[in-house]
């Protein structure tokens, strides 16, 4: 276990190092909020693919590694967020990620051949099968919310992992913090 | 653990053993392992004298290995190493009782093997020391691969012999292991023999399994895979035959598949209708029928043994509690109020009790309700408890929990007396489940 999670950590790490290389000449990244921050942006860089240029430059793109989107902006761009966290036992959508959010929404609208799977995830306390239901109803929370904001239902998938994928191995609150989620996966 | 007047711990790693009996080439799964963490204070002090070949050369099992570790793992029994036996005698005619008097043992295991051709006779006694008498003479007979299931039913019978329970050891543990990192996982669904030998595995996977649930013959397996477009789909599996058959494919959650005790419906969560409802399914027919409707969560169908009700788990209450419902006029009434997260309860086979997950003070475990007297009781000591069931003969209830970061198997007696773990050597193990039915079942050829 300990072993696994030392690999873990340098698997991390080292993603991290390579990335920083490759996107050294960019805009530095916006700063890791945490996970209680209802919005994580680890491990990314600002992206522009070189075929830019010719691809139509507002058009969302998806980096098919990731499954996440960029989006452009008056020329900018920017990978959005994935990764949504939840307090204990509770699939209340946090404030916090309401901008985030509303970027997803704004791609999805503006490209409705745009497909997301919105994965729910919980921690590893309680039973299987609750923490199925949990995630479930975390993903449509955040459904919901895209929903209201003009998102048609038809572009959103959802399924729960429950706690069956978790997204750091191990127990107490600040793990258990990051495996509280909903992933967007963009296809 | 506990500070205990008698405190076992027995670590037997048996894989010389498995080396040792003809494995099939494709089982190259680790075995769980037994570790006894409490015993009964008045174990009973019993010898299994080896048993001896008649004919020439050597069977592939070493019977008496096998029927001592029974023994031992069931807690309930103290068995005296073969080093200190004074005789070795094969059945009750060579029995000196002083040689078994001077070293405190009760009872004595007895018997010896007659090759037949391809088959293998088995005669056995079981013998009272102080009272000089045989209380079982049995011969049973079988093939040269069935050494083992052989032993298990002599275990099985001694067992019962000496405690009124009918023994446990011919059965299985279906159960699912987790192996690699969060990025790629490995999930195995395996099936071993109740002493954590013979393990095979059902289904290999880089996507989730769980809720593997026994088909009340023993011959069928039911489970949620993630193993299709990494969504969640109902399967059955036919151990006998392998075939394997897709149940549902709907939108949303296809969960917690659990047989009716007539073996002909499957109880499930579906969630396409909104929210997480449970609904059964007719087998034949496959007519489909939804029997919850309510926004909130309703997860964990368990048949009562009856097969007339269903319990599960809601949280219409606000917190996850257990209800139970009639299916002949689906009236809900909830079972569970201390505590604020009971789930994943199962009812005891004569109805007196619900085995289920239950949270105090943040932790949680497993705990018994009597039904009778609405009195709730912990029966383990551990953290992180889940998925408790019941092993056959209602004695015993093996469960999932964590020792040191990983996920292992433990059981514990209804009456809490008896407690052992089954780690594995390879990642971590959850969700057993035990067998309804033994593997192999023999009848005596002579008195």
């Amino acid at each position: 276990m300990g072993i696994t999670k030392i690999r873990n950590i340098l698997a991390v790490s080292l993603t991290a190092l390579l990335l920083v290389g490759c996107a050294s000449d960019e805009t530095v990244d916006e700063t890791d909020m945490g996970p209680d921050s209802g919005s994580m942006t680890t491990g990314e860089e600002n992206m522009a693919p070189a075929e830019e240029t010719i691809v139509q430059p507002k058009k969302p793109m998806i980096d098919s590694s990731t499954n996440r989107i960029t989006i452009f902006d008056l020329g900018d761009a920017e990978t959005l967020t994935g990764v949504f966290y939840f307090d204990f036992d509770q699939a209340i959508v946090k404030r916090s990620g309401h901008v985030e959010l509303d970027k997803h929404a704004s791609a999805l609208m503006s490209e409705r051949t745009l497909r997301v799977r919105l994965e729910g995830h919980a921690d590893e306390r309680g039973t299987r099968e609750y923490n199925l239901a949990l995630g479930e109803r975390r993903a449509n929370a955040i459904r919901a919310y895209l929903v209201a904001q003009g998102v048609s239902r038809s572009q959103i998938e959802v399924i729960s992992y429950g706690e069956e994928k978790p997204e750091v191995m191990g127990t107490g609150e600040s793990n258990w913090a990051r495996n509280r989620r909903v992933e967007f996966s963009y296809r | 653990m506990v500070s205990m007047r008698l405190y076992k711990r027995v670590r037997v790693s048996l894989v010389a053993l498995l080396l040792s009996i003809l494995v099939p080439i494709n089982v190259a799964v680790a075995e769980l392992r037994i570790e006894v963490t409490k015993g009964v204070d008045d174990a009973v002090r019993v010898a299994v004298v080896p048993f001896s070949h008649k004919n020439r050369g050597r069977l592939p099992l070493d019977i008496t290995e096998v029927i001592d570790f029974d023994l031992t793992l069931s807690g309930r029994f103290e068995t005296l190493p073969t080093s200190q036996m004074l005789s070795l005698p094969n059945d009750s005619t060579e029995v000196f009782s002083r040689d078994w008097r001077l070293v405190k043992v009760e009872y004595l295991v007895l018997g010896y093997l007659e090759s037949r051709g391809d088959k293998v006779q088995l005669h056995f006694e079981l013998y009272n020391v102080f009272k000089q008498s045989v209380e079982v003479k049995q011969v049973i007979e079988g093939s040269r691969d069935e050494l083992r299931d052989m032993a298990h039913y002599v275990s099985d019978v001694v067992f019962e012999q000496l405690t009124g329970i009918q023994g446990a050891f011919s059965t299985q543990i279906m159960y699912v292991t987790a192996s690699g990192d969060v990025n790629v996982q490995e999930y195995r669904l395996n099936i071993a023999d109740a002493d954590g030998q013979r393990v095979r595995t059902i289904l290999a996977s880089n996507e989730p399994i769980l809720s593997a649930s026994w088909a009340p013959d023993g011959k069928k397996v039911a489970y949620v895979s993630f193993e299709r477009d990494r969504r969640p789909a109902i399967y059955i599996k036919n151990l006998v035959t392998g075939a394997r058959q897709q149940i549902t494919d709907y939108p949303g959650l296809n969960s917690a598949p659990a047989f009716s005790p007539d073996g002909k419906q499957l109880a499930m969560v579906l969630s396409k209708d909104g929210s997480p409802d449970i609904y059964v399914l007719d087998l034949a027919s496959r007519k489909l029928r939804r029997i919850t409707r309510h926004y909130g969560i309703d997860t964990e169908p368990a048949w009562t043994p009856d097969g007339k009700s269903i319990v599960f788990t809601s949280d219409r209450g606000g917190k996850p509690q257990i209800y139970s419902m009639p299916l002949v006029n689906l009236k809900i009434e909830r079972l569970t109020f201390e505590g604020d997260y009971n789930a994943k309860a199962s009812m005891l086979a004569d109805g007196s009790g619900l085995i289920m997950v239950h949270r105090s003070e943040g932790v949680f475990h497993i705990a018994m309700l009597d039904l009778n007297r609405g009195r709730l009781r912990v029966l383990t000591e551990t953290s992180l408890d889940e998925s408790p069931s019941i092993a056959p003969n209602g004695s015993m209830l093996i469960y999932a929990t964590q020792k040191r970061g990983e996920g292992i198997l433990a059981a514990v007696s209804i009456d809490g007396g008896v407690k052992f773990d089954l780690p594995s050597s390879e990642g971590n193990v959850r969700e057993p489940a035990w067998s309804p039915m033994k593997r192999k079942v023999f009848t005596p050829v002579e008195g």
